[in-house]
Parts: structure tokens; sequence; C-alpha cells
């Protein structure tokens, strides 16, 4: 049988966080990582358990009953700051009473390393801690790397979005999309007329069956406004439930009255959404290009909105001119 | 060509030539982007491109711009995650030679998509080693050349190394240790917080 001089030193080689344990439960050698933690206070002739506190197997609280339980994984800690964690496995030497307690940290690790200052030549050569530790580091740079690309190309979707010119939940164009048409049109000095649209009794329907329905409104909305205009006429979803129609080469009254009221009749009729009756009507307010000298963008949206409001005081499913004369007054 | 190495070439020319150069020799090269993502893929053909225009640009031989990359990724500030990654290799310069072998292990360890050339350190004596590096990557021994040079820096240690190319396409780099405690060297520590 070794002499327990010759098994400390073998252990320092082996496992350089190893607690030797005489059969009273007081420290008789502690490897070299180990006393490293406590450079202060040599461990040898302390008791274990008042170096250690013994979290796990909880039933334990003398030293003998740790004796009889060869093999126990135990969870420990140290019982002053800072209190690092370890893992330890115990192992009884036949005959002489005594025991051996092998630690490690675990997950610890990390925070040890640091609180510490432990180098490789504190691990024994076969310890997979450095690997661990590597790992850890060039994980978390390369987390790094995929994180800046993910915001990157978030950033780019975002980009995109605000480029497009679509509107994702109708087809219809954007505002974005209106925009531009509409100074194209004027830049190229076109007549043109500007409906604006507004689905009335639609925040009830939201309200009422909930968003999904809401979005079929306004999508079954979209196909009409399409069905009732020439391909080469704008339709654009400006807002939550506003919409912007531009007629291209048209500033006849009666034509635009008659398309008006022809889309206030569609939008009027009842769409059935999962079996549920959805009912809106719209509200039409128009401005003709014609009725400004030098027409800009702004004051023709203007005009149109005026008219809009107009219509919608009028009571609902009602159309209205833009009146140049009289912003207050519109006549139909 | 893993982004990564298209990144460390785009990391290298900004820090070292400045962000003109790089974004002349992606227009040069025909590219139609000017950032690398470090972790997408490209062909080989592209980072090939963009090497041939660098060094024509800057009038320097192919094997020395990469040996300066090599050296970029250990000793510039930008890349202290790289160095601190090849330290985990060992505690002495001889000890991180040897960990070498381990080094394409280790990279697919981190970035399993990211394929090195085998290397094989071969010791003479306690002071001549060979690196043998496997076929695959043209011109991965001139970075590793300037990655052992900036490594021994590191380490403190003084070394001679020169660099062949051989006849089945493996690359040969040989290392004559002079001093392996020459410096100081910069310090190292496990456990260091980022700050």
């Amino acid at each position: 049988m070794i002499e327990t001089e010759d098994l400390g030193s073998l252990l320092d080689t082996l496992c350089p966080m190893y607690v030797l344990i005489n059969d009273e439960g007081r420290i008789v050698q502690v490897g070299p990582t180990v006393q490293k933690l406590r450079p202060e206070q040599p461990m040898a002739g302390r008791r274990f358990l008042d170096v250690f506190e013994l979290q796990r197997p909880r039933s334990v609280t003398e030293f003998p009953t740790l004796l009889s339980t060869p093999g126990a994984r135990l969870r420990l800690r140290f019982q002053d700051q800072p209190q690092t964690a370890f893992k330890g496995l115990i192992a009884p030497l036949s005959g002489k009473g005594a025991s051996v307690v092998n630690l490690s940290f675990g997950i610890s690790i990390l925070d040890a390393v640091r609180d510490y200052a432990l180098t490789s030549a504190d691990f024994s050569g076969t310890d997979l801690a450095i690997e661990l530790l590597y790992l850890v580091e060039a994980k978390s740079a390369a987390m790094e790397a995929s994180r800046s690309l993910n915001l990157r190309l978030q950033g780019a979707k975002l980009a995109a979005e605000e480029q497009a010119y679509t509107d994702t939940l109708t087809g219809l164009k954007n505002r974005r999309a209106m925009d531009h048409i509409l100074g194209h049109l004027i830049s190229t000095k076109s007549s043109f007329a500007l409906m604006h649209l507004d689905l009335d009794f639609f925040k009830s329907v939201n309200d009422r069956l909930g968003h999904a329905a809401g979005d079929f409104v306004l999508q079954q909305a979209a196909m009409i406004m399409l069905d009732e205009t020439r391909s080469d006429d704008t339709v654009a979803r400006v807002g939550g439930d506003e919409f912007v129609l531009i007629i291209k080469g048209v500033t006849d009254r009666k034509k635009l009255d008659s398309i008006a009221r022809r889309l206030i009749a569609q939008l009027c009729q009842p769409m059935k959404f999962e079996g549920a009756a959805c009912s809106v009507s719209a509200s039409v307010g128009t401005a003709l290009s014609t009725q400004f000298e030098m027409p800009k963008a702004q004051d023709v949206l203007h005009a149109a909105d005026l008219a809009l409001y107009a219509a919608k005081r009028n009571g609902r499913s009602c159309h209205r001119f833009y009146c140049e004369f009289s912003n207050a007054r519109q006549s139909g | 060509m893993h982004g990564l190495i298209n990144r460390a070439i785009q990391s290298f020319v900004c820090a070292t030539y400045g962000r003109q150069c790089w974004l002349q020799a992606t227009q040069a090269a025909g590219l139609d982007f000017v950032e690398f993502e470090a972790m997408l893929i490209y062909e080989a053909e592209v980072s090939d491109r963009v090497l041939e225009v660098l060094c024509t640009e800057l009038n320097r031989r192919k094997s020395e711009f990469l040996e300066d990359l090599g050296t970029y990724l250990v000793s510039h500030r930008n890349m202290e995650d790289l160095r601190r990654l090849l330290r985990f290799g060992g505690v002495t310069y001889v000890e991180f030679l040897h960990s070498l072998d381990d080094l394409s292990d280790r990279v697919r360890l981190a970035v399993s998509d990211l394929t090195l050339p085998d290397l094989e350190l071969q010791e003479h004596s306690s002071a001549e080693y060979q690196l043998y590096c496997s076929p695959g990557l043209p011109g991965f021994s001139s970075v590793m050349t300037g990655v052992l040079r900036a490594m021994a820096d590191d380490y403190g240690a003084l070394v001679v190394l020169s660099n062949e190319e051989r006849r089945n396409g493996s690359e040969l780099i040989s290392i004559t240790l002079i001093e392996s405690a020459f410096a100081e060297g910069r310090h190292f520590e496990l456990g260091a917080r980022k700050s």
C-alpha cells in the first residue's frame, strides 16, 4: 500500500484539485490548485466541512455519513467568499479511514479562472478545462459574427421595405408609390382626378370580428377598387382604411361621379368572412388637377381630403367634389 | 471560400491601406458589393480575383501580402479575439507550435463549415521544426508564416522562419527557435474579461 506522502505527490500530478482527508474529517493535504484558491489560508489541519459547505447530497451533515456514500457525486462550495462552486467525488482509502475528494469547477470554471487568475498549468494535462474555455471564446466570437450578420440583414430588410412600392396586405400601391406617381403627373402637366376614399364602419368590423376579418375586408375592397378602375389608373392604400385613386386624363364630373357611386355601391355590398357578415361602406372626396392653376401634390391631396370630410358630414356613402371657391361648402 | 477568410482580407486591407483602397479593389474586381459577410460562403474565384487586384494595385508579391495578413491577424488590436484563441494553444511558443496539429480541428469546432488545411509539426531538435501545410488553400503557408512570426513576438520568442512550396502542392515552413524567452511577450490570462 502506498504511503500518504507518495499518494499526495501522485495526486499533485494527476489531479491538482484533490483534498486528502483523515478519518476525523480533517484535511491532511490539498492539491496545489485548491490551495491556490485560498493562498492566505493553509487548508491542511482544518476540518473539511469548515472549509467546504456541502450542498448535495442534502441528507449529509456529518462527515462520517459522507464516508458511507463512496462514489457519490458531491456539490460543494467554499464557506467563505467568493463562494466558488465545485463538483466533487469522494473515494475512501481502504484500511486507513482516510479518503480523497477530487474537485472540479464544473460550469463555474468561467468565473473561477477570472477570480483566481488560473493558468493552464493549474489544470491537469488531461483536463478539458482549457478546451472548454477555448470553445466558449471561439463560439462567442462566431456568434458575434452571426449576430452582426443578422442585424445587417434586418437593416437591409427594413430598407427594402421602405423602398417598396407595394402595400403587402392588399397588393395595392402604397403611399410612397402614390407620391411618386402624383409627382410625375404634376411635373408632366397631365390632368387627372384624385379621389380620397375612406371605408366607413371599418373599425367596428375590426373590433367585432377581429383583425383577420378586417384584413379580409381591406383585401376585398382593394379588389373592388381595381375592378372599377382602368389599369393605368392608380389605386393606393395610404392609411389603415384610407385609399387614394388617381384617375388619369379624366376631369369630367359626371363620369367621375358615376365612378365614385359605383365604387360606393360595390363596397356597400356585405362581405362574408367565415360565415359572418362584414358590412362597411365608403365615403369619397374628389379633387381635379384642373381646379388648380399650378397644381401641387400637397394641395390636390388636401383638396380631396376636404371633399371627403364634406362627404362624411353629409352622412355616409356619399361622394363630394372639392369646391375651390369655398373650402367649407362643396357642391355635389 | 468561407466569408471569414474574405472578411479577414477585407479587415486587413481597410486597417492597413485604408477603406478607399478596399473600395477600389472591390470595384476593380467587379464585385457588386463592398462588404464580405463573415458567416456566408463565397465562390473561391471571387476571393482569388480580389487578391489578384489588391496585389497588383499595391504592387506586392502575393506571398508577402499574405504574410502581412497573417501578422495582422495576430498582432492588430482588431483581432484580439483571434490572438486569444491561438494563445489557448499552449503556455510556451513550443507548446503553441505543437498545438498547430489540432488547429484545423479546433477551427471546425468553433465554425463547423470553415475548413483549413491540416498542419503537421515535425520536431527535428529542440530548436529546429518544420510545419507541413496540406494542399487545398494556396497561400495558406504564407499566412501561417505571418501568424508564426507574430505569435513568436506574442510569446517573446526569437525565431527565424522560411517558407517553401513543394512539388506535391503542399507547403513547408521551417522554424528555427533561437531563444524561447528572448523578450517579455504579451500578457495572456485564461479568464480575461472583455473590455
